[in-house]
């Protein structure tokens, strides 16, 4: 088993083909939506394969440490941060092949006029723990 | 016979307070107890003791020995002999009283006070407890035990009064629903014991205020989680029972004259209760309730729930005018302001302020929600 993380992100992915905001769509593709990716959440996790799914609220600042003694310097959030993350899923699969099966069920997600979104998704494996036999 | 794990735990604050009344440390009668707990599910399985707190109070007070004492044949010896009830094992409500105190101590955070109270007040096990508030269950076992040095420390000359405990327990209330525990109805199970304890009309408010919200849970989502706002609920799967209960409790606490935070946020649960219809809905009434929970509580969150009031009442142009009163940074300020700008039939900027509103959402059943809000509007200003 391998772990994948599936990246959706506010800003940073290439624009998806069907790429309408969301408070744009008509009413019933907006429930459809939804219910779609309700589904796709029970669908991973009665087949035994997700770990964990977090959406991310856009806001966000940079930290860093002023040195000992002083508060940390806070800064942002920046309209124009290229890369924003909006949320993931994690998941345990049997293969690389199945993760990007994954990945790509979720990019068709239904949006506007009823059809798929086809956005983009970042995938990326976990760093794994070392193997118990090593020849 | 059977024991439920509710009837169980509600025996858990007594056993608790005697074995600290006797002497022992805090954080290791606690363990105590809940060990006694786990024991007692399979004995009673059979047959349930006479006097099932006593009962709990022996176990617990030798597994407290047990953990207490290093010499293990002595402690098997003496814990032969010691198979009856020390005298004095009569819990005191004031014993109990103190407990809360003790858990919900002003030097622990809030999510350590509320991990406490639900672990030695409630009775909870830490497993319940972190998938009750989705964190693992070695994150929350670390944060009791941590919460529980803390006590046993610096805790019993310094505990912390009923104004603490009663913000526990409200924050308890407000995390609702998760994992296979109702926080919501234990927060209500522990604000009647306290009410039962102690006579101060604002646990009893407190306590309406619970009720009357909880009345209404079953109307509040739609089986797949979704929002549905208070207009829209169907009030005829509101528990007429607990509202019943909520309203006497309330109006017998505003009688004493004693008004607090928790007393006037029970009236304005009241009257949303008490109308069969939203048309019939006293917003007068509220409105002046929340000019009262200003003189106690002045924040942006009752402001703009003020301001959603006074909208109602006096109509939406009021009720901006209100809204301009309130904090710019205070969350759902967008989706009042979006709901109060459509009521003034100023659709463009309502259908933009809920698109704002959905980005900037709390949740994710808000943002669906005020997605949905904004995306009704947008296909009604394309159609007209």
């Amino acid at each position: 088993m391998a772990k994948y993380l599936l990246l959706k992100h506010y800003r940073g992915a290439p624009a998806a083909v069907n790429d309408v905001p969301m408070d744009q769509w008509r009413p019933d593709e907006v429930e459809a939506h939804i219910r779609f990716m309700n589904d796709f959440a029970g669908r991973l996790e009665s087949s035994g394969e997700l770990i964990d799914g977090q959406a991310l609220s856009p806001d966000g600042v940079w930290v860093r440490s002023d040195g000992e003694g002083r508060p940390p310097v806070t800064d942002g959030p920046f309209a124009e941060t290229k890369d924003l993350i909006a949320g993931w899923y994690v998941i345990d699969v049997d293969s690389y092949e199945r993760a990007i099966e994954l990945a790509g069920e979720l990019s068709a997600a239904p949006g506007a006029g009823g059809a798929p979104i086809h956005e983009w998704l970042e995938v990326r494996p976990f760093l794994a723990e070392p193997p118990t036999v090593t020849q | 016979m059977t024991v439920d794990d509710v009837e169980l735990r509600e025996l858990v604050p007594r056993v608790l307070s005697v074995l600290v009344r006797r002497g022992a440390d805090f954080a290791t009668a606690e363990d105590a107890v809940q060990e006694a707990l786990i024991r007692a599910l399979p004995a009673w399985g059979d047959e349930l003791p006479a006097d099932q707190t006593g009962w709990l109070i022996t176990v617990a007070w030798r597994a407290f020995l047990d953990m207490t004492r290093s010499d293990a044949a002595r402690r098997h010896r003496e814990l032969r002999l010691d198979t009856e009830p020390p005298a004095g094992a009569i819990p005191s409500a004031d014993d109990t009283l103190r407990l809360y105190f003790l858990c919900a101590h002003p030097d622990l955070t809030s999510s350590s006070a509320v991990a406490l109270t639900l672990r030695a007040v409630g009775g909870l096990t830490t497993r319940q407890i972190a998938q009750a508030y989705l964190v693992p269950e070695r994150t929350m076992a670390q944060r009791i035990s941590r919460a529980k040095r803390m006590v046993s420390r610096a805790g019993v000359d310094r505990p912390g009064d009923v104004r603490t405990v009663m913000r526990v327990l409200y924050l308890v209330f407000n995390e609702g629903y998760s994992g296979d525990v109702d926080l919501a109805a234990e927060a209500i199970r522990l604000t009647r014991h306290l009410a039962a304890l102690v006579d101060d009309p604002e646990v009893h408010g407190l306590l309406a205020l619970m009720l009357l919200h909880h009345a209404r849970r079953r109307s509040r989502t739609r089986s797949d989680g979704s929002i549905v706002p208070l207009a829209d609920q169907d009030r005829s799967q509101w528990d007429t029972g607990l509202i019943a209960e909520g309203v006497d409790i309330a109006q017998a606490a505003l009688a004493r004259d004693q008004l607090g935070e928790y007393q006037a946020q029970a009236a304005i649960a009241a009257l949303h209760a008490d109308a069969p219809r939203v048309e019939e809905t006293d917003w007068v009434q509220i409105v002046e309730w929340y000019d009262e929970l200003l003189r106690f509580a002045d924040t942006p969150i009752v402001r703009l729930n003020r301001a959603v009031a006074v909208g109602e009442a006096d109509g939406a142009p009021a009720g901006l005018a209100a809204l301009a009163e309130v904090d710019e940074h205070v969350p759902r300020r967008e989706a009042v302001a979006a709901y109060l700008h459509e009521k003034n039939g100023d659709l463009e900027l309502a259908a933009r302020l809920y698109a704002n509103a959905a980005r900037n959402a709390p949740n994710l059943a808000e943002r669906d929600h005020q997605t949905r809000q904004a995306a009704r509007l947008n296909q009604h200003l394309q159609h007209r």
